[in-house]
């Protein structure tokens, strides 16, 4: 049984999740304290990103209970507040194509309950803080998602997701569909902003070196549950057959690639 | 056997009851607040001005092609000082509004059933939802809106030019005298034939926008899916244009 008390930022109890006959979240159960770095790690299918949706309110759940900081997920009263506790760094960005960067973190300023009051001027002034502080120039401030590379777009997302100043930080697969260099400046600059503005993160990824550069802990899924929780350096010989095998094959796979770039 | 039909009617009947509850919802988003201005001119600009050349180019041949016909048909019975009656009803009544409506439809609602379709495939949707946005007031109540101001302007413009093309066709092809031309135009001018067209030319604006938002949010995953959606977008709002002309001709006249 999971703590559900406000100690717990994410408390998650036993929650079942299926999509027609398919069931994809199978009792799940998991905690994420306050200021903590938790990476959700698994197989592709295996439930992450339906986890991230059901967290985030957009898929009702079947059963159990999602609290966080002391507000449940179907809390309809404080689905507003709920919402503002989280920001999230979608895997394929989700900047919309209609704005320009600038405008896209305007935007996102505007939505936030904390900031809606303050004038056009003052918003764009935080829109630019944050752009420029997640390591982009200024001359993208007007340029279109579409016209700028991946790593810029992540680096735009990431802007936008900071400037509400949420409590929590979701990341959905942070390095997908980067180069191994960008992706690792992507986690630099992560694992910096996390630790600079002192918030909780949860990350969902099935990339071991991602979830072993920024966690505090770790969560392994598998058939929609949570079959061990502890840091990475545990994993090995942690006792449980489906995280060793998930360790032993990713350090496989990483060898070969650091033999073919050999 | 029974079981097909009945898998078929069920599957009906919640498309019918998906469709009413998008409706209802997307009719209720027009009229509460937030209003995202900004996104209304957007699509005043992309549904109105950008409309404009392609219904202009339609109208004028949908005008010059009635003139014709219709005095082919009338020297049948000697009647073809009614051309101009008869162009400036059919544009104003029918033409203007339905080739107005079928040819925006072909334009914006398969735009509309992509871009929304392609903003659900790449998280924006879920994006807007995690700000606390709500995706109907921010996509589906602005094209509602922008679509129903904007297509009764571009009617009038369309009966206007397609007027136009009757009488260039009646002076220079089949020698009408242009003062007697323009005379009875206005002698046979009831505002009502405008007003009506225009009334329509609101409803399709709402058929077309209506289809291409659902079509878009209820698209499936994937390329293929929002090039699905993207069709049935185009197919159900000309469908929906031209079964609204039916009613609300019977509406309108049907007494």
């Amino acid at each position: 049984m999971t703590d559900t008390n406000v100690t717990n930022t994410i408390s998650i109890n036993k929650i079942y999740k299926s999509f027609g006959n398919l069931q994809v979240l199978n009792g799940l159960s998991l905690s994420v304290a306050n200021k903590e770095a938790h990476v959700i790690l698994g197989q592709s299918g295996c439930g992450k990103s339906v986890l991230l949706k059901c967290l985030l309110g957009i898929f009702n759940i079947d059963s159990g209970e999602i609290v966080v900081s002391g507000i449940n997920v179907n809390d309809r009263t404080k689905a507003r507040e709920y919402m503002q506790k989280f920001s999230i760094l979608f895997q394929g960005n989700a900047l919309f194509d209609s704005m320009t960067v600038i405008e896209n973190v305007v935007f996102g300023i505007k939505q936030s309950l904390k900031y809606n009051h303050l004038s056009n001027k003052k918003i764009h002034e935080i829109a630019a803080e944050k752009i420029l502080s997640v390591g982009l120039a200024e001359r993208v401030f007007n340029i279109y998602p579409a016209e700028m590379s991946g790593g810029m777009q992540k680096r735009a997302a990431l802007a936008r997701a900071i400037a509400v100043e949420p409590e929590i930080l979701l990341f959905d697969e942070p390095t997908s569909g980067l180069d191994p260099i960008t992706g690792g400046l992507i986690c630099n600059l992560l694992k910096d902003t996390v630790k600079k503005l002192g918030i909780t993160s949860l990350t969902i990824t099935h990339d071991l070196r991602v979830a072993e550069f920024l966690a505090d802990k770790v969560s392994v899924i598998n058939k929609g549950k949570v079959v061990w929780s502890g840091k990475t350096k545990d994993m090995q010989k942690c006792g449980n057959k489906f995280v060793e095998e998930f360790f032993r094959a990713s350090n496989v796979i990483s060898s070969r690639n650091i033999n073919n770039t050999d | 056997m029974v079981a097909i039909l009945g898998k078929y009617t069920l599957a009906s009947l919640q498309e019918i009851g998906r469709i009413s509850i998008f409706i209802v919802n997307g009719i209720r988003c027009c009229f509460t607040p937030p209003f995202y201005f900004r996104e209304i001119l957007r699509h005043i600009i992309s549904v109105g001005f950008y409309s404009l050349p392609i219904v202009g180019l339609t109208a004028i041949f949908v005008g010059m092609a009635l003139a014709l016909q219709m005095h082919v048909g009338f020297t049948r019975f000697n009647a073809e000082g009614a051309i101009a009656s008869v162009v400036l009803i059919g544009i104003t009544r029918e033409l203007g509004p339905v080739f107005a409506g079928l040819m925006v439809a072909g334009r914006m609602s398969s735009s509309m059933a992509a871009e929304i379709g392609s903003m659900k495939v790449s998280e924006q949707i879920d994006a807007l939802m995690t700000m606390n946005v709500d995706p109907y007031k921010f996509l589906v109540a602005p094209r509602i809106i922008a679509s129903v101001l904007t297509m009764p302007i571009l009617v009038l413009v369309a009966d206007i030019i397609g007027i136009m093309g009757g009488f260039l066709v009646a002076i220079t092809l089949l020698d009408y005298s242009s003062g007697s031309y323009i005379a009875q135009t206005a002698n046979n001018f009831e505002l009502w034939d405008v007003v009506s067209g225009l009334l329509k030319a609101a409803a399709f604006g709402f058929s077309i926008a209506g289809f291409g938002c659902y079509h878009g949010f209820y698209s499936d995953l994937g390329a293929r899916g929002v090039g699905r959606a993207t069709t049935s977008a185009v197919v159900s709002s000309c469908i929906g244009i031209l079964a609204l002309n039916y009613l609300l001709t019977t509406f309108f006249f049907g007494a």
